[in-house]
């Protein structure tokens, strides 16, 4: 059971602040209309590039493949209102805060290209998630909350990459930032995170002392930082853990990847398909022990078909360094562990 | 009578326009005799400040419908025009108490041929919604999932993959999943790789006056748990209509289903499932497949023209860890189903080799015996049926060792029909 550890009782503080407020944040954010530009909330002055100094920015050891986009993460906490966590690490925000993420790809000339930033919003009655695309002068952002999809090409790994880039709809946002139908954030976990100004890091566990002694997590990409299993799971937990999780989009798969998973059929190792039809690739198995090949996991992972790919969001172009850790770890399993 | 007269429609009817249209014919019928009693119940239902939104195809369908299906508010009815909508991504509903409602199966399309993203054509996820009167044609996953969405009411839908039956359809047609109370009524579904209507880990559950052709298996309940499906027809797919359990999921122990007054009839599409998944393993030309579930019923249907066989009762035949799960199946219980030509190309391992030795036919009932006497399904059909008498679930079943079923001369009294709430019924009379 995870509890709150008691000294997060900043919610009365935030919510009496925030109607004082003079700033525009506090009521952008309160709701309950959805602002239709992104500059309402004043989280940026005139464009991507330049945050407002009241941002937390962030990044995340291990994040979430989307295409190959950059991202740019920020926390918006309302005056006099502070950060907590839950004992899992868990970062708990009060009512008026917000998360800030950018996505986009480095221009020619140098910075990046920002396609799209979406919002979480801390409101009195729950979390609410809303894509904001930039305008073409990049000055502002507009909201969309049916979606889009924006062409884009950049170069990886020396290739040019041609992409449909996703906005994702309001839904969408919701179908991976759900649990058990209410919307969460996903990624601001401490031992994950990685903050660009220590004084940010700091204040937080000054407030939260009980972070200070938890672990960081691996790096997927990074040896040095955790084994090849520890990396693995780490990657499936960042990147399908949102859905594959018992209270997530996907719990009636049986597979549970968010690592709560207690045997090995849970985690896909020897678990036949459910309702995967064609995107079994005549294949057994979600994990076949050994054999990369014959596992249907990393057969979703190569494959850009909609009906097939998995994650079913945010992702066209497949991420070869991703499959290829995986593929390891599989590999490095012994076939007779299930 | 008309029931027979059916069988000679479909066989005589290839094309699936035609198939489309016969549904509609059909089904009317029976709805017609509802229609005094619905109308004074539609004006209750709908709450004062319910508006309709409507939306047409043509530019920019895909963000103006997505637009509607999100601003629209508990009570609205989101109306789709006549026409084809050209849809680039997944459609997504989350907002409770949501009508959608196209013109009718042939006149409103959701085509999906150009999508790019999302693993369904329509996913919802709120409560107490409506899809009626629309069509969702050639989805790349799945054809319309609903997942904890209770009271879901799934209308004169048409969900199709126009290619006829291929390997590279999506898997499922019509997909509620993790649902309390579900209706299933009057839809039309074929092509689906997996199944045309599958209902998993649901409970409550109607599927009636619908129709399957061509999908591997035409409708499956699965997990579930308190299932009628009754006057549907399910012909040209793999397997008609199947019952099954399945380990490592998280409801398990499917139970209460009862299939009745359907036709189920010439269910001979080779089987087109990818391998890998369960219904890769059903039997082309199988009327009625029950898998690893306790208490069914099977009774007052049309089966036959089915190769295999007309009614299958077997476990779950693959390895598993998971200490939950039972392999086997139990109280199945077959009754006044009126029997034609089964029997005659079993396809599985050993099912040539018995209907030789049984003269050249495979009979239209089989156990696979696993469990013993105790697990023995009742049956009062005036056919064969025969035990395989395998020692246990996993056995070969070349391996059988069959034995005549004997007609039993009592049955256990029927499970009640399923009830669900006035609300569902009365949105669709």
């Amino acid at each position: 059971m995870r509890f709150v550890v008691p000294f997060v009782l900043a919610f009365a503080a935030a919510v009496a602040t925030s109607a004082a407020s003079d700033d525009p944040a506090a009521i952008a954010i309160a709701g309950p209309q959805n602002p239709a530009t992104l500059s309402s909330f004043g989280f940026f002055d005139g464009g991507a590039a330049r945050p407002s100094a009241r941002l937390i920015p962030y990044e995340l050891r291990t994040p979430l493949f989307s295409d190959y986009a950059a991202k740019q993460r920020f926390i918006y906490v309302p005056d006099g209102a502070q950060i907590g966590a839950d004992a899992d690490g868990r970062l708990i925000f009060p009512v008026g805060s917000a998360l800030i993420k950018s996505f986009g790809y480095p221009a020619k000339s140098g910075g990046l290209n920002v396609i799209e930033t979406r919002v979480l919003l801390h409101q009195a009655q729950g979390w609410v998630a809303l894509p904001y695309v930039w305008r073409a002068d990049g000055k502002d952002a507009d909201l969309r909350v049916g979606g889009t999809r924006v062409p884009v090409t950049f170069t990886h790994g020396g290739n040019d990459l041609s992409v449909n880039y996703s906005v994702p709809n309001k839904n969408q946002c919701k179908q991976c930032h759900s649990a058990a139908g209410n919307i969460m954030p996903i990624g601001p976990v401490w031992q994950n995170m990685a903050f660009l100004r220590p004084a940010d890091a700091r204040a937080i566990v000054k407030a939260a002392p009980a972070l200070a002694r938890l672990q960081p997590y691996p790096k997927w990409d990074d040896s040095r930082t955790g084994a090849l299993d520890d990396r693995a799971r780490q990657y499936l937990k960042v990147n399908c853990g949102h859905c594959h999780a018992p209270q997530g989009s996907a719990s009636n798969s049986g597979l549970f990847l968010d690592g709560s998973a207690t045997g090995a059929a849970a985690l896909g190792i020897g678990k036949r398909p459910v309702a995967a039809g064609r995107a079994s690739g005549d294949l057994d198995f979600i994990i076949a022990p050994g054999q990369p090949d014959q596992s249907i996991l990393i057969k979703r992972m190569e494959s850009t078909d909609p009906g097939i790919a998995m994650p079913e969001l945010g992702r066209s172009t497949v991420h070869e360094e991703g499959v290829e850790l995986l593929r390891q770890w599989i590999a490095a399993m012994p076939s007779n562990t299930h | 009578m008309r029931k027979l007269a059916l069988i000679g429609y479909w066989a005589a009817t290839p094309n699936p326009a035609c198939n489309y249209h016969s549904l509609r014919h059909v089904v009317p019928m029976r709805i017609r005799e509802l229609l005094f009693v619905g109308a004074a119940f539609c004006a209750l239902v709908q709450p004062a400040s319910a508006k309709t939104i409507a939306v047409s195809p043509g530019e920019g369908a895909q963000e103006r419908l997505h637009e509607a299906l999100i601003a629209a508010e508990p009570g609205d009815v989101v109306e789709l025009a006549a026409g084809r909508f050209k849809l680039s991504d997944g459609l997504s509903l989350d907002v409770n108490k949501v009508t959608v409602k196209g013109q009718g199966g042939l006149e409103t399309i959701l085509d999906f041929s150009g999508q790019q993203g999302a693993g369904e054509g329509l996913l919802v996820t709120s409560d107490d919604v409506v899809l009626r009167d629309f069509a969702v044609e050639n989805s790349k996953g799945d054809g319309i999932k609903s997942k904890g969405a209770d009271r879901i009411v799934y209308h004169k839908l048409r969900v199709e993959w126009t290619g006829g039956p291929l390997a590279t359809n999506g898997a499922y047609g019509i997909y509620p999943v993790e649902s309390k109370d579900v209706l299933i009524d009057s839809v039309f579904v074929r092509g689906a790789s997996d199944a045309g209507i599958y209902v998993g880990q649901s409970r409550n559950i109607v599927v009636r006056h619908s129709t399957a052709v061509e999908n591997v298996a035409g409708i499956e309940i699965e997990n579930s748990f308190d299932a009628d499906v009754h006057d549907n027809i399910a012909t040209r797919n793999t397997g008609g209509v199947l019952v099954f359990d399945l380990p490592n999921l998280p409801q398990m122990g499917g139970h209460n289903v009862r299939i009745f007054g359907n036709i189920i009839v010439n269910n001979m599409t080779p089987n087109f499932a990818p391998k890998g998944n369960i219904v890769a393993n059903v039997p082309t030309g199988t009327g009625v497949m029950v898998m690893a579930n306790r208490r069914v019923e099977v009774f007052d249907n049309v089966i036959g023209e089915n190769g295999t066989t007309n009614i299958m009762i077997v476990g779950y035949r693959f390895p598993f860890q998971d200490p939950k799960y039972d392999p086997l199946p139990r109280e199945v219980i077959i009754w006044d189903n009126q029997h034609s030509r089964a029997g005659w190309d079993p396809k599985f391992r050993g099912g040539t080799e018995i209907a030789a030795a049984m003269g050249g036919s495979f009979p239209g009932i089989f156990w696979d015996g696993a469990g013993g006497s105790e697990y023995m399904p009742v049956i009062q059909d005036d056919v064969p049926a025969l035990s395989l008498g395998l020692k246990d679930v996993t056995a070969d079943t070349a391996m059988a060792q069959p034995a005549p079923l004997a007609r039993a001369t009592s049955r256990p009294d029927g499970l009640p029909a399923i009830i669900l709430p006035e609300a569902m019924e009365a949105a669709i009379r």
